[in-house]
């Protein structure tokens, strides 16, 4: 029927406005009356507010208003929130400092929301906002995590800045593991804090109508459900039924534009009590002061195997930084997120992991782009690549033999999640021979000819993605169900409309979802336009991140479609006088089983509009939704190898091949999928060797606040990739799909860092700047000197 | 960000995609902002204001240029192309054509400072290699694609205006 269905390369549809500049961002709306917002933020990391002077900016030229903290608690307005209850070893709630939209009595961090200041135009609101004055008393940062518990209280009475002090598995069976072992491997490794950098900077217009009492926002997120019903439900600024969220076009997102933000917020209340709209648009400066940063985890683990190298048991102790205040799903990122990953593709019979979240004050962290199992994958191959190393066995081989196999599916794996299908052996078989494996030797021997030093390295990651089925989440604390909605809509003429849940900022769901529809109904890809991003066309779902889009928000367009088709069957069968038990549907068209008799589903649809020859009890018109509750999460897995040389004079890495080979389930779009790939493979790549989030430890002062501070990866820096695929198809969803969005960057630091410290004989941390790496080889050199 | 107000303004005269425009702009306005939102050219745009991450590239007497390091008041008597102009008189439909054949764009932000940059490179060099390539593109970020389909679609379009000389 199609070419252009599940499976096929498909350029795709979203393209022409963007490469014309014609995309829509949220800067790009022009609302009639727009007035514009600039946050007085903190300039200091900790601090008691003594006072807040207005006057000067109030009388400041074009300026409706400024408003600050005093009157969001004058107004009763409530908090942000954090939606995932997560309780510590003894069975106590996580401590959940509040976290008013502009700061009341307290600043924590620098880039804390004071005060706002709401102007004609943009320049009056800068102008105005310099001349807002706030008294300080200044208390004492927290910024060195490992110091944390010991420092100045950041919220009043949460003790030692802990969150929570959380476990998971078993610790009995984890110790008598250890004591069994012939091998022990410990390390101790940090995660960097990253700044997740989505290229648009955050938005949000804020209108409110008088007449109709009616709250518009338009808002750079991934999933404009969630934030209309934390914005009504908790901070209660509107009815959820009075409130529509749109999330236009959005300059991609990787976690950052899941969560619910001050700003936004602060553009909604300020719009109806200034009676004007009000427009803020991020500066890159306070993207990197106040947008949710990631990782920023400090561990230590050992790893138990006996004298073949069988894994028998992994202990693991991390502590988490959480920022100043919880945000959105911050809890749930180095718990649920990360030690239930810590299995990897791996059948280590006993997991026992620690983990401690503090509080700091320094901007939130929450989830960026892999959101606990890059932690967990950078923490677990790390480890068995040492172990390799330490008992002199092939890093390949180690991993091999401790594989889940192919029939050991359904796997429960210690950590709490049942893998349901998977092939290791298929995709590490597959990455050795496209990374010519083999031909390292002579690579490494030819390069120590020019003087260079070559290395190799492997990662071998497991992820859970289409969070999630909500009893189970629930269970675990979730404030929400993760279910998804999709809709189906044929028009009169047999045009079809989907309307989904999730949100697509870059992963190209208009051409993927239109896919999937194509082959499922078998409507030309040209007759279906998929909707997504503003509450007041599409069903409640809960948006996009962890790689769920098509695995839940595809799935749920799928079960939409065979309830047309069920219906579609009816009508068939009418029309063709036949039982609708005879009517089978494919390609487009309902068949009596057995004859050439047939009605295309152009037809039925007209039929269901135009009922004049019609079943008697049937409903008229064609439109159906459905929700969908994932049985299980899916685990995409994969092996990546990393080859770089290293100039030894200047410590500089460069990456001479990256293979990746994922196993996805069933590809809808594999041109869409390989850039996903691509994609998370640099912001990996940026993970291990230039990115890094700094705050002084003295000042709490954000010292990469700039692009001039912070180096994000360049196409210079990086390499094409060799990717691949290889299939094992989920078994609990009916597209057998299991998502691609993280793997890249998941996979790719540990494969990356095993690589260097392969080369240069030494680990050392992210990111792996040339200074690290030429002091690494340096003292290397002068302890062989030693000897 | 809008202009007007009560702030000190320039008078400036300056062809934007082919029309000679006059115009009253705040001194302290940069190129793109005024591009943007004075003259609702909003295929332009604002990733850093530092001049770091090229996505707000304009091509400003036959070069390209950061507009967010330009004010507004310097364009007087400037030539000034967007990315709407580039693709109103088709100088880049190859680029682009190359850019959606090859999915070299996912959320669009970056893209056309990316499409303005790689027309200028080819421009100049109409065979560069890959590596060339990825160092005349090393000015502009892209945090969604990993610069590898980037680089393969300057690569096709270079090597189909090679093959239609």
């Amino acid at each position: 029927m199609t070419d252009k269905g599940i499976g096929a390369r498909v350029a795709r549809t979203e393209d022409k406005r963007f490469i014309t500049g014609h995309g829509r961002y949220t800067d790009d709306i022009k609302v009639t009356g727009e007035h514009f917002a600039v946050f007085v933020r903190s300039p200091l990391a900790h601090a008691r507010i003594k006072s807040v002077d207005t006057a000067a900016a109030k009388a400041s030229p074009g300026v409706v208003g400024v408003l600050t903290g005093a009157e969001v608690a004058a107004d009763g307005i409530g908090g942000l929130i954090c939606g995932w209850m997560v309780k510590s070893k003894d069975g106590s709630d996580m401590k959940v400092g509040p976290h008013p939209i502009l700061a009341h009595e307290k600043v924590r961090y620098v880039g804390d929301h004071v005060a706002v200041v709401v102007a004609k135009t943009y320049g009056e609101a800068r102008d105005a906002a310099e001349l807002v004055e706030v008294e300080y008393d200044e208390l004492p940062p927290v910024v060195d995590l490992k110091a944390a518990r010991e420092g100045a209280s950041i919220h009043d009475g949460i003790e030692r800045n802990t969150v929570y002090e959380w476990e998971l598995g078993d610790k009995a069976a984890t110790e008598a593991a250890f004591s069994d072992a012939a091998h022990v491997t410990t390390i101790e490794i940090t995660n960097n804090r990253l700044v997740p950098n989505a290229m648009e900077p955050r938005a949000a217009i804020g209108v409110y109508d008088r007449t109709t009492e009616h709250f518009t926002l338009y808002t750079t997120s991934q999933n404009p459900h969630v934030a209309r019903l934390v914005i009504s439900a908790f901070v209660g600024l509107a009815p959820e039924h009075k409130l529509r969220v749109v999330a236009p076009d959005v300059g991609g997102g990787f976690g950052s534009k899941i969560f619910i933000y001050a700003e936004e917020c602060v553009c909604l209340w300020a719009s109806k009590k200034l009676g004007v709209p009000v427009k803020w648009v991020a500066e890159r400066t306070e993207s990197f002061l106040a947008d949710a940063h990631g990782r920023d985890h400090v561990t230590k683990a050992s790893l138990a195997m006996d004298a073949d190298g069988n894994f028998l048991g992994l202990k693991v102790h991390t502590t988490a930084n959480m920022g100043a205040y919880l945000s959105t799903f911050a809890s749930s990122i180095p718990t649920y997120l990360y030690a239930t990953l810590l299995a990897g593709q791996y059948k280590t019979p006993a997991i026992y992991c620690e983990v401690d979240a503090l509080y700091t004050t320094t901007a939130p962290v929450d989830a960026y782009r892999g959101a606990g199992r890059p932690e967990a994958t950078y923490l677990l191959e790390t480890l068995v690549e040492e172990a390799a190393r330490e008992t002199g066995r092939d890093p390949a081989q180690l991993r091999r033999l401790n594989f889940i196999k192919p029939d050991q599916f359904p796997y429960q794996t210690p950590v709490a999640l049942v893998y349901d299908t998977g092939n290791y052996e298929a995709h590490l078989d597959a990455a050795l021979e496209l990374a010519d494996y083999q031909g390292f030797a002579a690579r490494k021997a030819a390069a120590a000819e020019r003087g260079k030093l070559r290395g190799i390295g492997f990662s071998c990651y497991i992820e859970a993605c289409g969070i999630a089925p909500s009893q189970v989440v629930g269970s675990l604390g979730a404030g929400v169900g993760l279910w998804e909605a999709g809709k189906v809509r044929f028009s009169v003429t047999g045009k079809l409309q989907v309307f989904t849940g999730s949100h697509s900022h870059g992963q190209g769901h208009e051409t993927t979802f239109a896919q999937v529809m194509a082959s499922t109904l078998g409507v030309p890809f040209e007759d279906i336009e998929v909707v997504h991003g503003d509450t007041q066309e599409t069903p409640m779902g809960m948006g996009t991140y962890g790689s769920r889009s098509l695995a839940v928000g595809g799935s749920a367009l799928v079960k939409a479609a065979e309830k047309v088709i069920a219906k579609g069957k009816k009508i068939a069968a009418h029309l063709l006088e036949a039982s609708e038990g005879d009517i089978d549907f494919a390609d487009g068209k309902f068949t009596v089983r057995g004859t050439d008799r047939a009605k295309s589903i152009g037809e039925v649809v007209f039929a269901a509009y135009v009922p004049h020859n019609y079943p008697a009890d049937l409903e008229p018109g064609m439109e159906e939704t459905a929700f969908y509750d994932p049985a299980n999460f899916t685990y995409p897995s994969g092996t990546y190898i990393c080859e770089v040389e290293i100039d030894p004079d200047t410590g500089v890495v460069r990456i001479e091949k990256f293979t990746a080979v994922d196993d996805f389930g069933k590809v809808v779009n594999p041109m869409i999928v390989e850039g996903q790939v691509h994609g998370g493979l640099v912001q990996g790549i940026g993970q291990a060797l230039f990115e890094q989030t700094l705050y002084d430890p003295q000042s709490g002062q954000l010292l990469t606040g700039s692009y001039m501070d912070y180096t994000m990866p360049r196409a210079d820096d990086v390499p094409s990739f060799d990717v691949a695929t290889t299939e094992t198809v989920c078994t609990h969803n009916p597209l057998g799909v299991k998502g691609c969005g993280e793997a890249g960057a998941i996979g790719s630091p540990p494969a990356l860092m095993n690589a260097i410290a392969d080369a240069i004989g030494t680990r050392i941390s992210m990111p792996a700047t040339p200074e690290k790496v030429w002091q690494a080889i340096q003292s290397t050199k002068s302890a062989i000197a030693a000897e | 960000m809008s202009d007007q107000g009560f702030e000190a303004t320039a008078a400036i005269a300056c062809t934007v995609n082919g029309e000679p425009v006059r115009a009253t702009v705040p001194v302290r306005q940069s190129l793109v902002d005024w591009l943007r939102h004075g003259l609702g050219l909003t295929g332009s745009h604002v990733g850093c204001e530092h001049g770091v991450c090229g996505a707000c590239t304009v091509v400003v007497d036959g070069r390209t240029m950061r507009g967010c390091l330009l004010l507004a008041a310097q364009a007087d008597g400037a030539v000034i192309e967007t990315i709407e102009g580039a693709t109103a008189s088709g100088r880049v439909e190859a680029l682009q054509e190359a850019f959606h054949a090859r999915a070299a764009l996912q959320c669009g932000f970056c893209t056309p400072g990316m499409v303005l940059t790689a027309a200028e490179l080819l421009a100049d060099e109409p065979s560069p290699d890959r590596p060339r390539i990825r160092e005349a593109l090393s000015g502009n970020y892209c945090r969604c694609t990993g610069y590898h389909a980037i680089v393969d679609a300057v690569a096709d379009a270079a090597a189909h205006a090679v093959r239609e000389r």
